[in-house]
Order: C-alpha cells, then structure tokens, then sequence
C-alpha cells in the first residue's frame, strides 16, 4: 500500500501509516484524518459522522417513565449491545464501526449479564428481561422502549446504524486515501488528438 | 382560512420526512469527502449526489402515488 498517492499534479497525499491511520479513524471519526494532516475533511468527516451518530442517541432518549411508573426510559437506548434469543442486535455491528463512542453498550451489556447495575441511569444499556430481580429491575424492556420511545426508538437506531457504515467509508479513505475519479477515456482520446494538432 | 393554511403547515412540519434531511446531507458529503481532497470539489459533488438521492426518492414517491391511485378506480 502506497505511503503517498498523487491526486493531481498539484496535490500529494501523505497516508503516513495507513493502519494507524486506519484504527483512529474507526476509534474517532475524523480522527485517522487529524494524524494525516488532511484537517479539513477530519472536521468533515467528525462533524457528519458523529453528528449522525449523537442525534440518533438524542431521539431515543427519553425522561419518561416505564410503563410500569417504575424507573425511566433513560438515553442513548437504540444504541445497545444483546445476544439473548429474541433481541440479537445484528445493527450493532454497524453502530461499533463508529468506535468510541458505541463501546459504552458492550460494557453495559456485560455489566447487566452478570447482574450488576448498568451506569448512567442505563446509557446505552440493554433492555432488560421481563423477570428481573436483580439491582436492574428498574431498567426498561424492549416493549417499554417501543411503546414509550415509539417511532423514535427506531429513528434513532437508523441514524446511528447509517453513522456507522458511513465511519466505514471514513476508515477507508484514511486507509487507502480517496477513490479516484476514472476519466472518460474518449474525453482523454480527444485532448490526445487536440494536442497533436 | 388563514387557520386552516396554519393547519396544513404544521402538519407538513411534523411529517417524518424531514428526518432524511440530516441523512441525505450526511451520507452526500462523507460520500463526496471519500472521491475528492479538495473541499470545494467534495461540495460540489456532495450537491450532486444529494440532488440525486432527493430525485430518486420523489420518482419512488410519485410512483407509489400512481399505484395508489391505480388501485382506488
């Protein structure tokens, strides 16, 4: 993998170290591109990237209650990690490739499998099961999550899937740096002929 | 009729629809930010392509309103 590509005859790109490069950028977006130097589209890409992402976290958030009057909804509920029969969250597949900031799910999740409080008033916590007696029992399930979050529950679970495949894209352009724009080759043909009349 | 004008106003503003703002702008100039190095290329290709992805989307519209309107006869 080339260390350096030339865009243009005005322009050369410094990749630096693709793979560090490459790893920044899934931890922070725009982050890989920071190290680059290529400063503009690190804003770029961390402005769209992580905007997307926090918004999603904004619709499914919520200060209401269960429907139970026991507990509250809690934030950032669309982004969770769980693999019980039922509730396997293939979409956090794509929400980690935003990095950082998706990681809280996997430490909650793991907290609540072995039955200790989630953090954060249940930040990016999965729901819990319908018979639960343990310190989560406040925490809301799945239906409460439905039934009081409604379309925004799935709103925001769209956004922070589509911020992540986007990261995706981000990770690759620090790796390997932008996809070229293949010219028409007959245009090329007759700049060729121009030039030799 | 200036209430009723408020009504249709407001219910357009609550429409769902405006939810792809955000995603059309994201996913037009990460896309355009992944072909181009220089910013004022990767706006203008971020345009394009959003324009492309808002034309797509009312064709689909328009269509789905066709056979809506097909199927009521």
């Amino acid at each position: 993998m080339p260390d350096n590509i030339k865009q243009s005859e005005s322009q050369t790109i410094e990749l630096k170290d693709p793979a560090m490069a490459g790893f920044l950028a899934w931890l922070i977006p725009g982050l890989g591109h920071f190290y680059q130097g290529r400063r503009a589209k690190a804003g770029l890409f961390f402005v769209c990237i992580l905007g997307l992402f926090a918004f999603g976290l904004v619709l499914s958030s919520s200060h209401k209650a269960n429907t139970n009057g026991e507990g509250k909804i809690g934030y950032g509920r669309a982004v969770y990690f769980s693999w019980k029969q039922g509730d396997r969250t293939w979409g956090y597949l794509c929400q980690v490739c935003v990095g950082l900031p998706a990681l809280p799910a996997l430490v909650q999740a793991n907290r609540m499998s072995h039955q200790k409080k989630v953090w954060f008033g249940g930040f990016m916590a999965p729901p819990r099961p319908d018979q639960c007696r343990d310190d989560n029992k406040n925490q809301p399930t799945l239906h409460d999550l439905h039934r009081v979050l409604n379309r925004r529950f799935d709103l925001g679970w769209v956004f922070t899937t589509i911020a992540g495949l986007l990261n995706v894209l981000a990770i690759y352009d620090a790796c390997c740096g932008p996809v070229l724009v293949v010219h028409d080759g007959k245009k090329e043909k007759e700049k060729d002929d121009d030039k030799k009349s | 009729m200036f209430n009723m004008l408020l009504a249709d106003v407001s219910s357009i503003l609550r429409l769902d629809l405006w939810y792809a703002l955000p995603i059309i702008a994201a996913v037009s100039l990460v896309y355009a930010a992944t072909r181009h190095e220089d910013m004022r290329s990767i706006w203008a290709h971020a345009g394009r392509v959003a324009l492309w992805i808002a034309g797509f989307m009312f064709a689909v519209f328009v269509l789905l309103e066709l056979l809506d309107w097909l199927s009521g006869r």
